[in-house]
């Protein structure tokens, strides 16, 4: 057994039974061992990026590690974005890479570049693989790594030549990092302190990110026996389900007023998961400026302290830790608090689309309704992930798939090939820009390739819609470089030309019947969705405010 | 506000680089750092000197901990002792200033390790302070070189820096 057909067994031993990649020059003996093993399946993807978000797609929606492929030099580096991306959203990954030989290494060899120093800070940890002998312990390592304590991506690099050496060890190997010891446990004395700090709370909030997606269901038995107003973050979105009553809304910059409102008038916040990223806290200073109590579960001990001094922090699994915290759970006198809560969501409902012209809104709640959420859904990064995450209901955990620390534009389209290939039977959405798109989209052959049945939704206004809003708001209108309209490509034409359906929707009354089509087609769609560029995604609270700040129209509009 | 900081790590490639580049990529500062082996084999342990507040110090202990191949972090702040080694090179002209020279030495507890026709190579271990105060003590006679160590540090009495025996379930 040579050292690529190791490695496919030590991957086939961690129960991998997908891969997304590109094979190259310093990969091939892997794709060659991968020739005669039925028990993998590979998905060959255009791009490594999309190799990348693939995986990711796959492991965020599944809660499986993903891996992902790539030869040496530009294959590796095309898959930095989606490493970076992994990273910061805590995605468990593992990518192997093809190196050139060892002899070669350094010498600035045809497609040599040096991977494990380039991915350095944007993996969890990496490997350059030296020794054919060493491959069953580093693979187990790297699928330890990935998914325990905080999540993240490990890079394996292995030089061409190791993956030709004969192995002749054994799988039974034990990992060797003694330096890796995650925290699963929360300490007693915390959990105590927590629920002591509970008893007295008048205006709680639970704030739930995308580190309790496993940990639905103590979360919601948590949140329902204290009573307690919830709030999920991009990340944490289908913990709880969209629909249900407690659930209020995301917070920060394109949060819910009331969402805001709530952080802002908190007695006790309690985090669980999240990490106060600057879209959620806006002006640092300014933030839940009333909070007595500041309860952070997280797995990650950095996170906490990090940006907000937490009064009872909690370093644990958030599954582990809110089981405990459930069983002893008070129920809280929040009738006032509800009382206040429910005017706020009176006095502040989300903005409605006005006129007869189609809107994203509209666009989003005609899937929603159709599906009823029981959709995976996948977004780009922009208005569209911003209005997706507004009024998608999110029913299902794990069931939003969205580039949020690193906002990767292009993430929606490659990521939806994973969520899909871990998700055969379900209806599978991505909601993409016309920017964003055509970031990744060769990605549509992919789609063609294994016939995967996406709906690819492109809110189509001809511009980088985001900035544009930005520009409009903040800088006196002057667009620079954000028109896409004069040379974009006719997104529907295009998609026949891939060999999928592409359809075109420029008036509200198609909606209805497009949304119908699109659901009911057995294979991969694309409707561009021509909606207004005058469009801007409101509440925002501009970068570096506070929930004061909130707007929840356009300026020209509060007039009329 | 100055602290130092030691760091168990496993003795592997691009250790070194990983814990440089956290403190690049986090804005933390280094005044000193030293590398070496210690008497178990496949460890090493770093002696770092980060300047920061209270709240930097204890990222910098988190972050570092983050890293899969750092075994134990450690800021002193416990009784310790902390050291420092410096070569000295000096221009050592005339004899007068020899003797004022041997004088400043001796002062100071260093010793020559070269001495040439026109310069002295000299040894001085200490607290960095104490180094300090040493080469500003030559200065007037015209110091040439000087090549610090960076300062290392052990706590006093039985507390030992070494990995945790009972290995959690990971």
């Amino acid at each position: 057994m040579n050292g690529a057909e190791t490695i496919l067994e030590a991957l086939e031993r961690e129960g991998v039974k997908h891969i997304f990649g590109v094979p190259g020059g310093a990969n091939m003996p892997i794709y060659d061992a991968m020739y005669s093993r039925p028990g993998i399946k590979h998905f060959l993807m255009r791009h490594e990026q999309g190799a990348g978000h693939a995986a990711e797609g796959y492991a965020i929606s599944s809660g499986r590690t993903g891996v992902a492929f790539a030869t040496s030099g530009p294959g590796a580096l095309n898959m930095v974005t989606s490493l970076a991306d992994a990273m910061m959203d805590s995605v468990p990954l593992v990518a192997i890479t093809g190196q050139v030989p060892r002899s070669a290494v350094g010498t600035d060899a045809f497609q040599e570049s040096d991977v494990t120093g380039v991915t350095m800070p944007v993996t969890k940890h990496n490997y350059l693989l030296q020794d054919v002998e060493d491959i069953p312990r580093i693979i187990k390592e790297a699928f330890i790594i990935a998914a325990n304590g905080r999540p993240g991506p490990v890079l394996i690099d292995v030089p061409k030549d190791v993956q030709l050496d004969e192995f002749s060890g054994s799988f039974d190997v034990e990992p060797r990092i003694p330096g890796f010891k995650p925290t699963t446990k929360g300490h007693p004395r915390q959990i105590q302190k927590a629920l002591d700090a509970l008893t007295g709370a008048r205006k709680p909030v639970l704030l739930v990110g995308g580190g309790a997606q496993d940990a639905s269901e103590a979360l919601r038995r948590f949140a329902e026996k204290t009573g307690m107003p919830v709030i999920t973050t991009l990340k944490g979105m289908g913990v709880l389900p969209g629909t249900h009553p407690q659930v209020i809304g995301m917070p920060g910059m394109h949060g819910t007023v009331t969402a805001n409102l709530a952080i802002q008038q908190a007695d006790l916040i309690m985090a669980v998961g999240m990490r106060f990223d600057d879209r959620i806290t806006g002006n640092l200073q300014k933030f839940a400026p009333n909070v007595k109590t500041i309860i952070h579960v997280d797995i990650d001990p950095a996170e906490i302290g990090k940006v907000v001094e937490a009064s009872v922090p909690i370093v644990g699994d958030a599954g582990w830790v809110m089981a405990q915290l459930a069983r002893e759970a008070p129920q809280l006198q929040l009738e006032a608090w509800w009382e206040q809560i429910r005017a706020w969501q009176k006095e502040n409902p989300l903005p409605e689309p006005r006129g007869d012209e189609l809107t994203s809104i509209d666009v989003v709640r005609a899937f929603w309704q159709a599906t009823q959420g029981q959709a995976y859904v996948s977004t780009g990064v922009g208005q569209h992930q911003m209005f997706a995450a507004i009024y998608w209901k999110t029913m299902l955990p794990r069931g939003f798939v969205t580039s949020g620390g690193l906002g990767t534009m292009g993430y929606g389209l490659p990521a939806s090939i994973g969520v899909q290939v871990a998700h055969p039977d379900k209806t599978v959405i991505n909601f993409d820009g016309d920017g964003s798109l055509q970031m990744t989209l060769q990605e549509l052959a992919t789609l063609v390739k294994y016939n995967l049945p996406v709906k690819v939704l492109v809110f189509n206004n001809g511009y980088l819609g985001m900035v544009r809003q930005w520009q409009d708001l903040f800088n006196d209108k002057r667009y620079a470089e954000i028109q896409l309209y004069e040379s974009n490509p006719n997104f529907a034409l295009l998609a026949e030309a891939f060999g999928m359906r592409g359809v075109v929707i420029e008036k509200k009354e198609q909606l209805k019947k497009a949304v119908d089509e699109t659901l009911e087609h057995p294979g991969p769609v694309l409707v561009d969705l021509r909606i207004p560029k005058e469009e801007a995604v409101f509440p925002m609270i501009p970068a570096g405010g506070s929930a004061d700040d909130i707007i929840t129209q356009h300026p020209e509009e509060a007039g009329s | 506000m100055r602290h130092l900081v030691s760091v168990l790590v496993e003795d592997h490639p691009r250790v070194l680089t990983r814990i440089t580049a956290l403190f690049a990529r986090r804005g933390f500062n280094i005044e000193s750092l030293a590398v070496g082996k210690t008497h178990v084999s496949g460890l090493s342990r770093i002696s770092i000197v980060v300047l920061g507040d209270d709240r930097t110090i204890e990222q910098v202990e988190k972050q570092l901990n983050k890293l899969v191949e750092v075994i134990k972090v450690t800021d002193h702040r416990e009784p310790h002792v902390e050291r420092e080694m410096a070569l000295v090179k000096v221009h050592t002209e005339g004899v007068e200033d020899r003797l004022q020279i041997k004088e400043i030495v001796e002062a100071f507890r260093a010793r020559a390790v070269d001495v040439a026709r026109k310069s002295a190579v000299y040894e001085v271990t200490g607290s960095p302070g104490k180094i300090e105060g040493f080469i500003e003590g030559l200065e007037p006679y015209g110091v040439l070189e000087v090549m610090r160590s960076g300062a290392i540090a052990m706590s006093r009495g039985e507390s030992v820096l070494k990995p945790r025996m009972k290995k959690e379930a990971v």
